[in-house]
């Protein structure tokens, strides 16, 4: 009891920024199951906003892009984040590595506005020169692998750089090369931190509204452009209950990944304290 | 996989990994900024595209014709001149809110039993995993004037009238401190979890009091932390758009909704690219330092 009465001002603080960061949520989904049009009067428990947004076609339409969007675009930026965090640290120095590291590093700090202004310029000089310019859900796609692709390669060149390489030079040692020891080494040691980059990536471009804004075409609105212009009308039940579905999924989804990365963690130590007893 | 299958598939599996990823970063990201600096020294045309080229071939000569009236009018027309100051303000208050939060979470947070961390950072980043547009929206149901922090404080009688924090700056300076402080938190706490706790007892056995310690140890070692929050922080917060255009209402003068607007509303391109520009070469310093202090952690060297 004196522990917890010392320690207080760690639970004050604790309190006080999990509130602060969890509250405004809370709100938000509670008022999802509130019967009243006026998001901000309670006047009792419903679930017609769920039903109504189960009837938005508009919305379920944006919806359904948008995650087609963002799975391809997770993929992708996996594949190349993996070769670039590989790049960022088994290679030794060649010519226009600091230009690579600047240019995986710098979307992570870049404003959205820069970012889909510029991408749309690109797309619009294409159309230009070679008459093909992708609009729509592929230059969606473009403009998401790129900057996904920055915080991707974040989290898999952490990983990558803690990693033993003694595995790997064993591996090396014993005759397989460098592709060999990729595959069947490095590649199911880093697989927890790949799962999580991909969740990464893909909420990363299931929320984007500003890039996808600038590039995109006729029937490719994405679901946080529904979302941005109800908003800016002002409140709307439907998107709080979209809203709390959508927490709901990534929530979980984000635990998934966290559990997968502690059990990971987990079994490591235990494998390490094992080889240490055997050697003992 | 056998190794012959693997080797065939790649040649040259070092150049191809350098490749892949450098050319798509090139061709989809550093290009796209070539072009956009080049559009910024056009003309606004009424075509499609609504910019006059700058590169003309007459005579058998290519002409270069770099028109600065696009750069000339963000420097005398005062409101970009504001606009780029109060993005700046924004951002700097924003930011230092967010250390003065976020540092002592951090803090907390790296001293607690290692399982207990772990569990406290997945709290923090998780709702950052959840999207960025509904936690701002979430703000406008709360700050509106009859919603619910002012009906809080009526019914406490700590206020006589709703407050107007909605549409206002203020609104915007929650907005961005809410929406940001995971990334705050985040690099803090990579870089005060490592500290040594000898460092500290040592200085209470010479008989620092607490405050002391903390000024004359932490805190300078925790230096590399407090640079690498406050880029992820204040850099995207110079430019965003979503968060005043939701909260600050029009009072709230920031570059990225002027951007936005020459952009989608008045349709000139050539301005909207200068003030891409101008934005981005405002940026670059702090651009630079952030990229320096995450290479370092990138390729595993200590700061």
């Amino acid at each position: 009891m004196s522990g917890l009465i010392r320690r207080w001002p760690t639970w004050l603080v604790l309190g006080l920024g999990f509130a602060f960061l969890y509250l405004p949520i809370l709100v938000l989904m509670f008022y999802s199951f509130n019967e009243n049009k006026l998001a901000t009067v309670w006047s009792g428990f419903s679930l017609k906003w769920y039903g109504k947004l189960l009837q938005n076609d508009q919305m379920l339409g944006a919806a359904w892009i948008s995650i087609k969007i963002a799975f391809c675009t997770a993929t992708a930026a996996v594949v190349l984040g993996t070769l670039a965090a590989l790049v960022m640290t088994r290679m030794r120095r060649f010519p226009g590595k600091t230009l690579f590291g600047a240019l995986i590093t710098a979307p992570l700090v870049m404003p959205e506005v820069i970012l889909g202004l510029s991408v749309l310029m690109l797309f619009m000089s294409l159309g230009e020169v070679i008459g093909l310019a992708p609009r729509g859900v592929v230059s969606i796609w473009i403009a998401h692998v790129t900057f996904t692709l920055a915080f991707v390669t974040v989290v898999l060149s952490s990983r990558m750089a803690e990693l033993d390489k003694s595995l790997e030079e064993a591996a090396m040692d014993l005759g397989a090369n460098r592709v060999k020891v990729f595959f069947l080494i490095t590649l199911p040691i880093i697989s927890p931190a790949i799962i999580s980059g991909w969740l990464l990536a893909f909420t990363l471009s299931l929320d984007d509204v500003v890039v996808a804004s600038f590039v995109s075409g006729p029937n490719s609105t994405t679901l946080p452009m529904v979302i941005f212009s109800s908003a800016r009308r002002g409140l709307n039940p439907q998107v709080n209950a979209l809203a709390t579905i959508m927490i709901v999924v990534v929530s979980a989804g984000a635990f998934l990944a966290w559990w997968l990365m502690q059990r990971e963690e987990k079994r490591k130590q235990r494998d390490m304290q094992l080889a240490l007893q055997d050697n003992g | 996989m056998n190794a012959k299958l693997i080797g065939k598939m790649f040649p040259h599996p070092r150049w191809a990994v350098i490749s892949v990823p450098y050319l798509w970063l090139l061709v989809f990201f550093a290009i796209p900024f070539l072009i956009v600096l080049k559009i910024s020294f056009s003309r606004l045309a009424i075509a499609m595209p609504p910019y006059t080229p700058i590169m003309e071939y007459v005579d058998n000569a290519v002409s270069l014709k770099l028109n600065l009236t696009n750069y000339i009018g963000l420097f005398t027309d005062s409101q970009y001149v504001q606009a780029y100051l109060s993005s700046i303000k924004i951002a700097a208050i924003s930011t230092l809110l967010a250390l003065l939060i976020g540092y002592p979470m951090a803090y907390v947070i790296a001293k607690l039993p290692p399982s207990a961390r772990n569990i406290a950072m997945m709290l923090v980043i998780l709702p950052s995993w959840t999207s960025f547009l509904i936690r701002v929206y979430a703000w406008i149901g709360i700050l509106k004037p009859n919603g619910l922090l002012n009906d809080v404080l009526l019914k406490l009688h700590l206020i006589s009238e709703p407050l107007q924090i909605s549409n206002t700056p203020t609104a915007a300076y929650i907005g961005i401190v809410y929406c940001y402080l995971p990334f705050m938190v985040l690099p803090l706490y990579t870089n005060l979890v490592k500290h040594d706790h000898r460092l500290l007892e040592a200085a209470y056995d010479l008989g620092a009091k607490p405050w002391k310690a903390f000024l004359t140890i932490t805190l300078p070692l925790s230096r590399a932390g407090i640079i690498a929050g406050c880029m992820l922080v204040m850099i995207p917060a110079v430019g965003e758009f979503v968060i005043p255009e939701l909260l600050g209402g029009p009072d709230t003068l920031m570059i990225g909704r002027v951007l936005w607007n020459e952009f989608f509303n008045n349709r000139d391109w050539p301005t909207a690219s200068a003030v891409a520009i101008v934005m981005l070469l405002l940026l670059m310093i702090p651009i630079l330092i952030f990229n320096r202090v995450q290479q370092s952690e990138i390729e595993g060297r200590l700061t």
